[in-house]
């Protein structure tokens, strides 16, 4: 039946099609470098500021313009609220959560993730241009949720 | 030539009793829909940063409202629905009663799970948010009236499987009748997926909050949370499916094309909903890339059996345009029955889940996700899947199925057809408002009326969720009126004789590989083995790592 033959041509432009976005999705992955977080490694949320790097949270240098930022997220700040590198570095956030699950999503940047208590988590970005970025906390994490914010200085 | 996709076309009718029961189970379904909408344009006025708290006395906080309206209407609304509406199509199908003692049981644990829900949210113990994440802890009543609702659900699937197994002892080597089939591998799907949330509330959750186990790892009841999550989504949408696929046809005058290609739809289905969950977990940390990536194709995997009903249903949908004298390579469209307010809301559905299929695929890809996760955009996106192919669908079904239920005609086709375009009208604007303010970094499931920061790029994308929110709200306030109406002044008698039941161009074949399809057990082993293959590395490589206590921080 003709009906068939329709049917079977949409689906196989369909398949080409999605098959061609996942190729489209690896190439963009591979190209851009873009990471997804993985398995870094667990945490005691209750013992977060005993526990190095956490004990001490903040921005370090570890290389010409490229830094680590140790972030704790609890309710309902991070902790440093604020951190300021110069244009052209590439921040490592290092970051986990001390009491329930948090975000943690820098505007306009692809930083993007979870913190989740018991887990660390990473997410690497470079600032090229100057200008403030809101560090938002973007999962629901209590009464005081919508004031948890901070943000990221380009100088 | 076509064939029937039930197995008596003449019709059937359901003892009165078990009518009556179904009748009720459906209605708690769209009572929760009428609670949830109410914070629903709290929620979308909130964007447009008007602080609407003091308005609404009853509510305490923001997040009490966005759990009511999270729960409400994507956890109670559809599977009250589906609880009522799979099993009467399934009679339907076979000529058969269902079990009475079931239809029961099925109503009696839903409305039970319920009061419970509904106690843990009212007096705000429960401002969890439906996602139910730990380390924040629930009342014990909130946890125990979920797994109650799930157990309904199994309870209607056990309904409809004691009915078909009885209906193939009685016609040993028939085929399923097609709408009966569907049903069963919809409710089966649902069933294996339910297992992982099942199992994260009645052995970690609620025996925390019970106060039975100290603590529990945030991490592991978060992935058995979404092990279950995303197949959740397609458990609402597969009643809306069964309706487009089985009725839809009849109702615009047309006929499905082919009963194998929509029994292999279903089966993939089956297949494919349930090992894609790690998309939704794309930026925890925890979980390896490689299973996310696995996770990342087959979640493209699964729009495939959606490409393939976008070509089914609009095929049979032309069938019925040309029928009625539609000419050319579109005027089809417009000889619909456009005035029949049930297939106009459902074709409204329609086309806006294409463009919920869209967002979603762009959901699915990990490099963009980076971008919009945890933003509006992901309301944005499911507002245009479970918010209208779903809803509006099941609002399309309510305005035959509530008349054939309760006797009485349909009070006015006019306001039921408002009802449609108005919701679908605000929906549209209120997408388009979440999804740019998505893109821009605008945050979801936060009290923006209140915050302590705020973008100027939110502002225009805030105003059209605001807006769209409201004339949603208005939409559907107005199916309720049409559906209230219905109930205390429709006319006795006017209502539809039966179930709008399509047929096929193609019947199913008693030879070849076609009778393969049926071997229901079979394709749910295939699904089991797929899913041991998606879940296994995490399950086999993970240690869970219990540190959290509870935190009640609303």
């Amino acid at each position: 039946m003709k009906v068939h033959t329709y049917e079977k041509g949409f689906l196989a432009v369909g398949g080409v099609l999605l098959v061609a976005c996942l190729f489209a999705l690896l190439y963009a992955s591979v190209a851009h470098g873009i990471r997804l977080p993985g398995r870094v490694a667990t945490i005691d949320p209750a013992r977060v500021y005993q526990t190095p790097p956490f004990d001490k949270p903040g921005l370090r240098q570890v290389g010409p313009r490229e830094y680590v930022a140790v972030m704790v997220g609890q309710a309902w700040a991070f902790n440093p609220a604020e951190i300021r590198v110069p244009r052209g570095s590439t921040v490592t956030f290092r970051a986990t959560s001390i009491d329930v699950l948090h975000g943690m999503n820098v505007e306009g940047t692809r930083v993007n993730l979870m913190l989740i208590p018991g887990q660390i988590g990473e997410s690497t970005q470079r600032f090229d241009e100057p200008g403030e970025f809101l560090i938002i906390c973007h999962e629901y994490c209590g009464i005081g949720h919508h004031t948890m914010a901070g943000k990221v200085i380009v100088e | 030539m076509s064939a029937t996709i039930v197995f008596d076309p003449r019709g059937f009718e359901l003892p009165a009793d078990q009518r009556r029961i179904l009748r009720w189970t459906i209605y708690i379904g769209f009572i929760a829909l009428v609670a949830g909408v109410f914070h629903g344009l709290a929620n979308a006025l909130s964007y447009a940063r008007i602080d609407f708290l003091g308005w609404f006395p009853g509510l305490k906080t923001y997040y009490q409202g966005l759990t009511a309206h999270g729960v409400a209407n994507v956890l109670i609304f559809t599977f009250a629905f589906a609880n009522g509406f799979l099993p009467l199509l399934v009679a339907r199908a076979l000529s058969r009663h269902l079990v009475r003692s079931l239809v029961y049981a099925t109503f009696v644990t839903l409305l039970l799970g319920n009061l419970l829900v509904i106690y843990a949210v009212v007096s705000n113990q429960a401002s969890v948010l439906y996602t139910s994440y730990a380390p924040l802890k629930a009342h014990w009543t909130y946890y125990f009236g979920l797994v109650l609702v799930v157990i309904s659900t199994w309870l209607a699937l056990a309904n409809m499987l004691i009915t078909l197994q009885g209906w193939r002892k009685q016609h040993p080597g028939a085929r399923i009748p097609l709408l009966a089939y569907i049903c069963v591998l919809s409710w089966i799907m649902w069933g294996l997926a339910s297992l992982p949330i099942a199992v994260s509330f009645l052995v970690f959750l609620l025996p925390w909050s019970l106060g039975l186990r100290e603590k529990v790892d945030p991490l592991y009841t978060r992935t058995l949370f979404w092990f279950t999550g995303h197949a959740i989504v397609y458990a609402w949408l597969m009643p809306a499916y069964v309706s487009w696929y089985a009725l839809v046809p009849k109702q615009a005058g047309g006929k499905l094309i082919s009963d194998s290609y929509a029994r292999i739809t279903f089966i993939l289905f089956l297949l494919l909903s349930i090992p894609t969950g790690f998309h939704h977990q794309y930026t925890d940390p925890g979980i390896s890339v490689t299973m996310k990536a696995m996770h990342a194709v087959l979640t493209f995997g699964v729009f495939f059996p959606s490409l393939a009903t976008a070509f089914s249903v609009m095929a049979a949908l032309e069938i019925g345009g040309r029928a009625r004298g539609g000419k050319g390579l579109l005027g089809w469209i417009r000889t619909l029955p456009w005035g029949d307010p049930s297939l106009a809301a459902q074709l409204l559905a329609m086309l806006t889940f294409v463009l919920g299929g869209v967002t979603g695929l762009i959901n699915a890809s990990f490099t963009m996700n980076k971008v919009i996760h945890n933003t509006a955009w992901v309301p944005g996106h499911f507002h245009m899947t479970v918010g209208s192919a779903v809803a509006l669908t099941f609002v399309g079904i309510a305005y035959w199925l509530i008349p054939y239920l309760s006797g009485r005609g349909l009070y006015s086709r006019k306001m039921a057809l408002a009802s449609s375009w108005t919701y679908t009208i605000g929906l549209l604007i209120f997408a388009r408002g979440m999804i740019s303010g998505g893109l821009e970094g605008m945050p979801r499931r936060t009290f923006l009326a209140q915050a302590t920061y705020y973008s100027e790029a939110w502002r225009l994308p805030g105003i059209l969720t605001a807006v769209g929110g409201t004339i949603m709200f208005l939409g559907i306030m107005l199916f309720f009126v049409v559906i209230a109406l219905t109930l205390v002044a429709g006319k006795r008698g006017e209502q539809p004789a039966d179930i709008p039941v399509s047929q096929t161009l193609t019947a199913p074949s008693l030879v070849g590989w076609e009778p393969r399809l049926d071997k229901i057990k079979l394709w749910v082993a295939f699904a089991v083995i797929l899913i041991l293959i998606a879940y296994g590395p995490f399950f086999l490589t993970y240690t869970p790592n219990a540190v959290s206590q509870g935190y009640t921080f609303w």
